[in-house]
């Protein structure tokens, strides 16, 4: 169930040119969100922007009740919201989303993320390990410049391979390929993927091709975040031109069963 | 200080109601709040068959606005009957069902049966700019309107208000239309057509190229509409676009609306429709006003 917490910035820090890392003290939401989870933030009190911003959680601190989030600025709203200073509330709705990772059933599971796609597969990773899980994290960057969260990534999986696309950091190529390189060996059970659609249409195919679990978390353009106004539709993987057939992101999602979903 | 209505027949606890397609049934907005708190909760647009819906993307913002094409997916009446209407009955609210459909037919077909259910009015959907055809528009003329409108007021002995499109020359000619055709109220204004493109991609941000827009950005053509409306038919007005506040929600009413609904505003804040609702009380015990009908239409023109 939802809550709407107006929850203080307590840390905030720029952790690559225009990416943001906000800690903010939201017990209510912290409680209760899961990995997968997303949260929506309206980042000014007047109507321009309009919308509220959905983002992806990339921390749950369940012992101090922090919830960290990260966002890189695109446009407007987010540009407001980097501009907020320690110790001011930020108007939060969540956590939002039924469709969340879910591993339970797994013990040997692979992540694979591009670019700012990697942050909501921290707190996956994190509680998968903690439930001692092996976990093999592949995260993509177009270039050294651009790669992020290493250090973090490296201290809640079990192996960590980087790669970027122009090889100026890690491994030159893309992460799907060096999962593919691993699989025989590794026998994943599942693979949980977030980033760019063409990444994530490239996951879907491997995975699908070669009968691997995968779930996908997906990103829309939303209203309401809440399910009411039907705008972030997906198509599920049953639909056709005949008969039209969706999924809504922020309600049935954003994390996916790939074999669920045709994007 | 009196804040009850009386809009089209239907008794309203206060002036404010949430629009359609902005509120779904109720059951994600009562997760934050008592509905009851509500003068009335109008649906999502229902139709007789289930609808998919537009291709993505549905949605895009815009300044003070969003644009949509949702298309008017929902799950159809039979579905909203067992399962979503016993849900909002549970709440001390009144229920307002919008109701579309591509033919005269269908619109007879479904307002016989939601003249059998459970609740208090029906808003015909007359042209929704939301969807690929626009509703057929049947909101387009004076005759179109009327005729719709009369046939089915036939079939329908609950109270029937019409939603107007504001995406014609004349509006006040239309709503004379369904005033004509036995409508107990109008409802306006329903979106505006719009569109937005990507001049990176080329591409117009909307799947289905062009969508409805609302939102504050609409909200001063929307008065004037409300304002134009109100001179020329006798019957009450539900006032909607924009309105994100208790002083919008003030606005529309001098301006000739009986009762308001909150429609985009849903979707920054779930509390917008409740704010809405104590900011009324306020302006009220400011100007000293007891019943809260009494500023209908007192606007002072210069």
């Amino acid at each position: 169930m939802p809550k709407q917490v107006f929850a203080e910035l307590i840390d905030k820090k720029e952790i690559n040119k225009e990416i943001y890392k906000f800690g903010v003290k939201a017990d209510e939401i912290v409680n209760i969100a899961k990995p997968g989870n997303f949260i929506e933030i309206r980042v000014s009190d007047g109507t321009d922007p309009f919308l509220r911003r959905p983002i992806s959680i990339y921390n749950l601190d369940k012992e101090n009740g922090i919830l960290e989030f990260i966002f890189q600025v695109k446009g407007k709203g987010t540009k407001i919201l980097s501009t907020k200073k320690i110790g001011e509330k930020i108007d939060i709705i969540g956590p939002l989303g039924f469709g969340t990772f879910n591993f339970d059933k797994y013990s040997n599971i692979a992540i694979i993320g591009g670019g700012i796609g990697i942050f909501p597969l921290y707190e996956l990773s994190k509680e998968a390990i903690a439930q001692e899980k092996r976990v093999s994290a592949y995260l993509g960057f177009r270039n050294r410049e651009l790669v992020m969260l290493e250090e973090e990534f490296s201290n809640v999986t079990s192996k960590l391979k980087i790669c970027t696309d122009d090889g100026s950091y890690g491994e030159k190529g893309f992460a799907i390929d060096l999962l593919a390189k691993d699989i025989e060996q590794e026998k994943y059970e599942c693979i949980y993927a977030c980033g760019p659609t063409p990444m994530l249409r490239t996951v879907k195919k491997y995975a699908d091709e070669n009968n691997i679990n995968c779930q996908v978390s997906l990103e829309e353009k939303m209203g309401c975040g809440l399910g009411v106004c039907l705008g972030c539709a997906v198509k599920t993987a049953k639909s056709s031109k005949e008969a039209p057939e969706y999924f809504h992101v922020c309600k049935g999602g954003p994390v996916f069963n790939s074999k669920d979903v045709d994007f | 200080m009196n804040t009850k209505i009386n809009f089209a027949g239907i008794e309203m606890k206060n002036p404010v109601t949430v629009a359609a397609g902005t509120f779904s049934y109720g059951r994600e907005f009562s997760e934050f709040f008592d509905l009851g708190k509500l003068g009335g909760v109008i649906t999502k647009g229902t139709s007789l068959k289930p609808r998919s819906g537009s291709k993505p993307s549905r949605i895009c913002e815009t300044a003070s606005g969003m644009l949509h094409s949702i298309g008017l997916q929902n799950p159809a009446i039979e579905y909203f009957a067992k399962y979503d209407l016993p849900n909002l009955r549970k709440f001390d609210t009144k229920i307002i069902v919008n109701a579309c459909a591509n033919s005269i037919e269908e619109y007879i077909e479904l307002c016989k049966i939601l003249d059998t259910l459970d609740i208090d009015g029906v808003e015909l959907n007359l042209a929704c700019t939301d969807t690929e055809n626009r509703g057929l528009a049947f909101g387009n003329t004076y005759e179109s309107a009327r005729k719709v409108t009369s046939e089915v007021r036939k079939v329908l002995r609950k109270p029937l208000i019409a939603k107007l499109t504001p995406n014609v020359p004349d509006i006040a000619s239309i709503a004379k239309g369904v005033e004509d055709g036995g409508a107990d109220g109008v409802s306006l204004i329903n979106t505006l057509l719009g569109m937005k493109i990507d001049i990176h991609t080329r591409k117009p941000a909307l799947g289905n190229n062009t969508g409805g827009l609302s939102g504050p950005a609409i909200k001063p053509l929307a008065v004037r509409m409300v304002y134009q409306v109100s001179k020329a038919v006798n019957i009450p007005i539900l006032g909607m676009g924009g309105i994100v506040s208790g002083d919008d929600a003030i606005e529309f009413m001098l301006a000739g609306a009986t009762a308001i609904s909150i429609g985009a505003g849903n979707f920054i804040d779930p509390y917008t429709s409740i704010k809405a609702i104590e900011g009324i009380e306020k302006y009220m015990e400011r100007y000293d006003i007891e019943n809260v009908s009494d500023i209908v239409g007192k606007v002072k023109i210069n």
